[in-house]
């Protein structure tokens, strides 16, 4: 019987062979997110909205203070891309001065409370026991409130101008990134890998910069995602009620306030800056839809 | 149970007790006082004294506080300062009918619309309709409320003349800002149930229920909208949320007499006393809204254990 059995000859060093190029999680996430074809597209669209925003102001003749009363209202045409509004001045350049300003605050606001929320998460879920306790106790009570009428006070009460709506919108915006980062390192910790890399000698600062921070990334990249728009959002929305940027500052917001007070007459005003806002939130949260299928290992097939 | 409600009512007071501290104390930040105008400072400096006593504001402001604190626990919000001699509570409570038939009609075409969306667009994975809800959804939560608002406004009212452009005269001036509102709500719930019934209709007891030779339509009805729907009140929470920042908008742009109009009005004004009130008004429809979601959620679905699910 033994002969009708050979057995079957393996290289020892096929064992050790890696079949596929190693990749980071990030380059697993990239090659994921490009087979999603509209999450690239947004992508794209995204990164052209952002180009315009930075080099479209500084290309033109306008500026987007300058006024000139003998051509108000006008409609669109090549010497005024998107028309003119009441004062005279080019809607190009003030809608992509807008957009400029809309993203930073968006950007800045989103890392604030980036880092805020992750800094939280990561000492709360770290430290444990009655740290922990206390901690999560904090943020049960904070999770309740409203954050939009918090950030409407704070901007009573705070000068007008980017820097207050970049605080304002921090201070309330970080309690949800601190719950899902916690969370996931909650669950990270106790997992073998970690263990591993404790056995191994691994220092704590090690673990936390070369482990847990890793692997925590997808759920900040994706958190984040949301927090940018709902943050331009924002922003508009207080303009557009009056107590967000003042004149003659452009933000989306201001300008779809301006163009909302002349939309009988004159709807080019709101439409153009309208646009933008629409574009910019719903490649956003495409792009974000994406990046969770993307990053996310659960949704792995 | 008993004492998870129990848990969840003192996170509740924290919170609103929080709110009112953070309130307070902002509004006393305030730059400038609800009387700098021309008139207040023609007065005599007795004159303006005895308005500030009035209102309470020569006190220290500690004591205002500890005196506010109290006086909420009374239910009393103290007395607004540009509605003449009319208490909070009362400006704010006849304000209220307008928002809420407003807000009501929102959730409602929400609903209607959300539900039928998402779920021809679950039992049709793939096709037209899917497509459509999808980008429904998206565009739905992308859309800004105060420009769709604005939009709907200037064709439907102005353009079209089909509804009124704004006011509060009848039931018809409700119609136009109840759509506004719904938008949000309609994209998430439609998204939001989509997700949901997708997932409950890859489950064995569907295959089952088809195997045993029920109707396509009776597979529907009776076991995959069954057991979608309930989830859907996980997100009426931030669905009120949505409807409350919205309606600050929409109210604005359709001149409609509610609290959120009110509310813009009172932040324009100075006025602290009204502001507090809508603020704290405001965060305890919103917390009691999100405990009452929470516990309607553990008595429709015995699946859900309110103490297990501790991140709920």
């Amino acid at each position: 019987m033994d002969e009708l059995f050979v057995k079957a000859y393996v290289d020892e060093s096929e064992k050790e062979h890696i079949a596929r190029p190693n990749l980071t999680a990030l380059q697993d996430g990239w090659l994921r997110l490009k087979k999603n074809k509209a999450a690239v597209v947004c992508l794209f669209t995204l990164i052209a909205i952002g180009l315009l925003a930075i080099l479209a102001p500084e290309f033109s003749r306008y500026s987007y203070k300058e006024t000139n009363y003998d051509i108000i209202y006008q409609i669109p045409s090549m010497e005024h891309f998107f028309g003119t509004d009441q004062f005279g001045r080019d809607l190009w350049v003030r809608t992509w001065m807008g957009t400029r300003i809309s993203l930073l605050i968006a950007f800045v606001a989103a890392l604030l409370d980036l880092t805020l929320g992750v800094t939280y998460g990561a000492v709360s879920a770290l430290a444990g026991g009655k740290v922990d306790a206390v901690m999560q106790r904090i943020i049960e009570v904070l999770v309740g409130i409203p954050h939009l009428i918090i950030v409407i006070l704070l901007m009573m009460v705070m000068p007008a101008g980017i820097w207050t709506i970049v605080v304002a919108l921090s201070i309330t915006g970080w309690v949800n990134m601190a719950r899902l980062v916690r969370g996931s390192i909650l669950k990270l910790k106790n997992q073998e890998f970690v263990l591993a890399a404790r056995v191994l000698g691994t220092s704590t600062a090690g673990i936390i910069w070369k482990h847990l921070i890793p692997n925590t990334v997808g759920v900040i990249v994706i958190n984040a995602m949301f927090t940018i728009p709902s943050a331009i959002f924002t922003e508009a929305f207080l303009s557009f009620i009056g107590i967000g940027m003042q004149e003659p500052k452009a933000s989306l917001g201001v300008l779809i306030n301006n163009g909302y007070q002349v939309l009988r007459n004159f709807p080019h005003v709101l439409i153009f800056p309208a646009i933008v806002i629409v574009l910019i939130m719903v490649c956003f949260s495409i792009l974000g839809d994406g990046l969770r299928d993307a990053l996310d290992p659960r949704m792995r097939k | 149970m008993i004492k998870y409600i129990c848990k969840r009512l003192v996170y509740l007071a924290l919170t609103l007790w929080v709110i009112v501290t953070a309130t307070f104390f902002l509004m006393k930040k305030l730059p400038g006082s609800p009387f700098d105008s021309e008139r207040f400072n023609m007065m005599s400096a007795q004159q303006q004294q005895a308005i500030l006593e009035q209102y309470g504001l020569n006190e220290s402001v500690p004591r205002q506080y500890v005196k506010y604190m109290g006086n909420i626990l009374h239910g009393d919000f103290g007395t607004s300062f540009t509605y003449t001699g009319q208490k909070v509570s009362t400006v704010i409570g006849g304000r209220i009918g307008p928002s809420a038939l407003i807000g009501l009609q929102a959730v409602l075409i929400g609903l209607a619309v959300g539900l039928t969306l998402g779920i021809i667009a679950a039992w049709r994975h793939n096709s037209g309709i899917d497509y459509f809800t999808m980008i429904v959804a998206v565009l739905g939560v992308s859309v800004p409320n105060f420009v769709a608002a604005a939009l709907l406004q200037y064709y439907v009212a102005l353009k079209w003349g089909i509804l009124p452009v704004g006011f509060w005269t009848d039931w018809k001036c409700s119609v136009l800002p109840s759509i506004a509102l719904s938008f949000s709500a309609t994209a998430m719930i439609a998204r939001f149930i989509r997700t949901e019934m997708l997932e409950v209709l890859e489950q064995d007891y569907i295959v089952t229920a088809k195997a045993k030779g029920l109707s396509p339509m009776k597979v529907l009805i009776r076991h995959a909208v069954r057991n979608s729907i309930i989830p859907v009140v996980t997100i009426l929470g931030p669905i009120v949320v949505n409807l409350l920042t919205g309606s600050l908008a929409v109210e604005n742009i359709y001149t409609i007499p509610g609290i959120g109009s009110l509310f813009v009005d009172s932040i324009k004004a100075n006025d602290y006393s009204t502001i507090m009130g809508i603020t704290i008004f405001y965060s305890a429809f919103y917390i009691f809204v999100v405990l009452i979601v929470d516990i309607a959620y553990s008595l429709i679905d015995p699946r859900i254990r309110l103490a297990a699910g501790k991140e709920g």
